[in-house]
């Protein structure tokens, strides 16, 4: 069985999502690769920030 | 009324032969099966290695394969797992996810194979949309 720390797994789940953004949403390679790391970076960094809001509201 | 020489006749634009909605349909069956209809070898073996890595890491997470609708949360889990296609109908007669696991990781392995489902969905229409020339 697998089991990934929670950032690993929000660090998984951005790679896979961000690779099929790219790839569908736009049409040539080089603006894939940009929006697929602008997405990811979005992802990440978003769960980054949520999490510190978190922990600054329990505290 | 006869047509002028410059005219063209209806139906004769260039039209690819064969079933237009065959790379969704196949797409959606098997990921990454779409793209490699119209010859997009790259983006199909990517989307693949997305999608069914997502689908089985979600499993070794021991994550839930949606088998009936007894609620709302229940259909709409179902329907994203039902966008992967073959891996949802091999998993579930191979009998992967079936057993309920109460942990953090198991839920979001939940999660994988719903959003990797979905994903597919995408991936399929990109695929008919490549067909049918909408996308390059």
């Amino acid at each position: 069985m697998f089991h990934p720390s929670h950032f690993a797994a929000v660090v998984l789940f951005a790679l896979f999502a961000s690779t099929v953004f790219g790839i569908t949403m736009r049409d040539n390679p080089r603006s894939m690769v940009r929006y697929g790391a602008y997405c990811f970076i979005l992802f990440v960094g978003s769960a980054i920030l949520l999490s510190w809001v978190m922990f600054l509201i329990a505290r | 009324m006869a047509a002028t020489p410059n005219s063209t006749p209806a139906g004769t634009k260039t039209r690819q032969p064969g079933f237009i909605y065959l790379p969704l349909i196949v797409g959606w069956l098997v990921p990454g099966a779409g793209h490699f209809m119209v010859r997009k070898w790259g983006r199909g073996a990517l989307l693949a290695l997305a999608i069914v890595s997502m689908f089985v890491l979600g499993l070794a997470m021991q994550g839930k394969v949606y088998s009936g609708a007894h609620d709302i949360l229940d259909i709409l889990g179902l329907t994203g797992d039902l966008g992967s296609g073959l891996l949802y109908f091999v998993g579930r007669m191979l009998g992967l996810g079936a057993d309920p696991v109460q942990t953090t990781v198991a839920d979001y392995g939940t999660k994988f194979i719903v959003v990797a489902g979905l994903l597919n969905v995408i991936a399929a229409v990109d695929a008919h949309n490549l067909r049918t020339g909408r996308k390059s």
